[in-house]
């Protein structure tokens, strides 16, 4: 039981960073139609701005506020230099140039923080564990990372769908001529929307660089999974992407976490400890190929809004 | 007319060059430009069949580096179980290619764009992990493949001159391949479909069909690049199939200039040397050659066959 409850709150915790990385993905392509490969690297960027931020300042929320702003400005700062000449190219223009980009700060980082990894200490008050049941305690931190996406997601959602500049983004995504013929400046709403997909991406960088080690290309696995996301959701549609965030985080840690035991029961124990593993991580892309075949726009489609 | 020449003018100088490169290894003693080469014609092969599907057939395959992966552990599994002939290796490794690639290649068609992006993607990266879960051959950490493939004493592979001949036969019969099909009724049904989608349908041809077939021969030629890659690194491991590698399959055809017949192979040659090239002046010359990237996609259209033909018209 305890195990369980344990397991359902991970998936969830991992499903709403998913879907910080997955929103701004989403976002950018939905409205600018730029495939972003380099959205990894600000998820990246995030977490190795946050342990320096916060080594400097020496407080957690100080480090990890400033490596927001950082990630903010970063991204700004690469789409007026590089992304803004990309719109209305091919996707595999994109592709490309975008891959030259992970690259770019792969190496970067390299250079800057050197190859070994850094760690983000948490502060005293954000390890104790937290009864959330009775007799069921869950750490404070993982805790933090839900209610600080959820936030993120509301805010988002009611952005997106309650204010001026959401409704700009809203019609930028169905008809760019239209809202650029109306005297929207879109060469800046497109510089503000991909600042704020940086940020994003930088937010769930930061939130999970005290769980797992800041390394280079940690944004590469984690990219893949958001695609798979957009994907399964459907490109450009917010709502998709949060719902299908949270089912794959779901799946990929209950999986992760319930395979090894589930296939003891068919498979000698040796198989079934090195087939688990695999499986678990296969889990989400035969969700994806599933769903594609059976839904080949995803389930929630953007356009069909 | 006189870019064209231009364009052949290279083309013909680089395989020119190609032919040539194990006389200069051995008269000059650099046994090293030997292997990288060995490598580069290896990977101008993965390229090439990449380029078929891409390039002519208008379907952008993320998932290319599963089928090196597929070829390559097909070597280092029979090797590892006692199988030694390349006269089994190679057929089954071919064979693996393409029934994976009819599986993948019929689910992943159903979509398009983006989402075949993505599905192909995915996919593969289904096949890494399947190969992360092989414990008996080495799960994670790879297969050694301790023995190269034999050939009855025809061609012998540990001799780096002939394995690098029969990569570079290799290469050259995929490309005449490549070069009868996209001319054949079939290849231009296929460039049809790339173009205009509901027009062929609409004149009768069964367009997946079409495009599954096109898929499966591409995806078997790049199996045969990655049975000779195992071979030459006497290794294989999950990494080959690693998303990024087949980010480096699409670059390289891009590079070199999608949808020509020696494009991929022009763009496999200078992106591996320009790494290399990179690599001995900076420890860090991926932090150039990624803006190069950049720079190539917003001024290089049609990549550097794109770029010779512009110089060519001057």
């Amino acid at each position: 039981m305890l195990l369980v409850v344990e397991q359902f709150l991970n998936g969830l915790q991992f499903g709403l960073l998913l879907f910080l990385l997955a929103a701004g993905l989403t976002l950018v392509f939905g409205i600018m139609d730029l495939v972003n490969l380099a959205h990894g690297s600000l998820y990246m960027m995030g977490a190795y701005f946050a342990a320096t931020f916060a080594a400097w300042t020496g407080s957690f929320l100080l480090g990890a506020l400033l490596a927001l702003g950082a990630t903010l400005v970063l991204g700004i700062v690469l789409e007026m230099s590089a992304l803004r000449h990309l719109y209305g190219r091919d996707h595999l223009d994109h592709v490309l140039a975008t891959f030259g980009l992970i690259l770019f700060f792969n190496e970067a980082v390299r250079l800057i923080w050197g190859p070994a990894g850094l760690a983000l200490p948490l502060p005293a008050w954000l390890t104790v564990p937290v009864p959330i049941l009775p007799g069921i305690h869950y750490p404070a931190y993982r805790l933090a990372i839900i209610i600080v996406a959820l936030l993120v997601a509301l805010l988002l959602y009611l952005g997106v769908m309650r204010t001026r500049i959401g409704m700009l983004i809203r019609a930028g995504a169905s008809n760019r001529e239209m809202i650029g013929a109306l005297g929207i400046n879109i060469k800046l709403l497109y510089t503000l929307v991909f600042g704020l997909g940086a940020a994003l991406a930088g937010l769930a960088g930061l939130m999970q660089a005290p769980i797992l080690t800041v390394q280079i290309g940690m944004g590469e696995n984690i990219l893949i999974l958001a695609f798979v996301i957009i994907v399964i959701g459907g490109i450009g549609s917010i709502r998709g992407a949060f719902l299908a965030a949270i089912f794959v985080g779901m799946i990929d840690t209950l999986g992760r976490a319930f395979l090894p035991n589930l296939l003891r029961q068919v498979l000698s124990g040796a198989a079934a400890s090195t087939a688990a593993p695999a499986l678990s991580s296969m889990l989400i892309y035969l969700l994806m190929a599933i769903v594609l075949v059976v839904r080949p726009e995803g389930l929630f489609p953007a356009n069909r809004r | 007319m006189k870019g064209l020449s231009v364009s052949k003018a290279v083309t013909a100088l680089m395989l020119a060059g190609l032919v040539l490169l194990p006389l200069y290894s051995s008269v000059s003693g650099n046994i090293f430009i030997l292997t990288l080469f060995t490598r580069i014609v290896i990977l101008a092969l993965a390229a090439a069949s990449l380029n078929l599907i891409m390039g002519f057939g208008g379907m952008m395959s993320f998932g290319h580096a599963a089928y090196l992966g597929i070829g390559g552990y097909a070597v280092g599994m029979l090797a590892q179980e006692g199988v030694g002939s390349g006269f089994i290796q190679f057929p089954v490794a071919l064979a693996a290619s393409a029934i994976y690639a009819l599986v993948i290649g019929a689910l992943s068609l159903r979509t398009r764009g983006v989402y075949f992006i993505m599905i192909t993607l995915a996919f593969a990266q289904m096949a890494y992990y399947v190969a992360s879960g092989l414990a008996r051959y080495g799960g994670d950490d790879g297969l050694t493949v301790y023995k190269r493939s034999d050939f009855a004493g025809l061609i012998n592979l540990s001799d780096r001159a002939q394995f690098y001949y029969l990569c570079l036969a290799c290469l050259f019969g995929v490309i005449f391949l490549i070069w009868r099909i996209v001319n054949s009724r079939f290849g231009l049904v296929v460039q049809g479909l790339r173009s205009n989608e509901q027009r062929m349908q609409a004149i009768g041809f069964p367009a997946k069909r079409y495009q599954l077939v096109c898929f499966v021969i591409s995806g078997t030629m790049c199996g045969l690049a990655g049975a000779l890659l195992a071979n030459n690194t006497d290794f294989v491991s999950p990494a080959v199939m690693y998303w990024t590698r087949s980010g480096d399959l699409m670059v390289m055809v891009i590079l070199g200039g999608m949808g020509t017949l020696f494009g991929p192979v022009i763009g496999a040659v200078v992106y591996l040397l320009l790494e290399e090239f990179l690599s001995q002046i900076t420890e860090y010359w991926a932090l150039i050659m990624g803006p190069l990237l950049l720079l190539i996609v917003l001024f290089g259209r049609g990549g550097i066959m794109g770029l010779l033909g512009r110089i060519g018209r001057g």
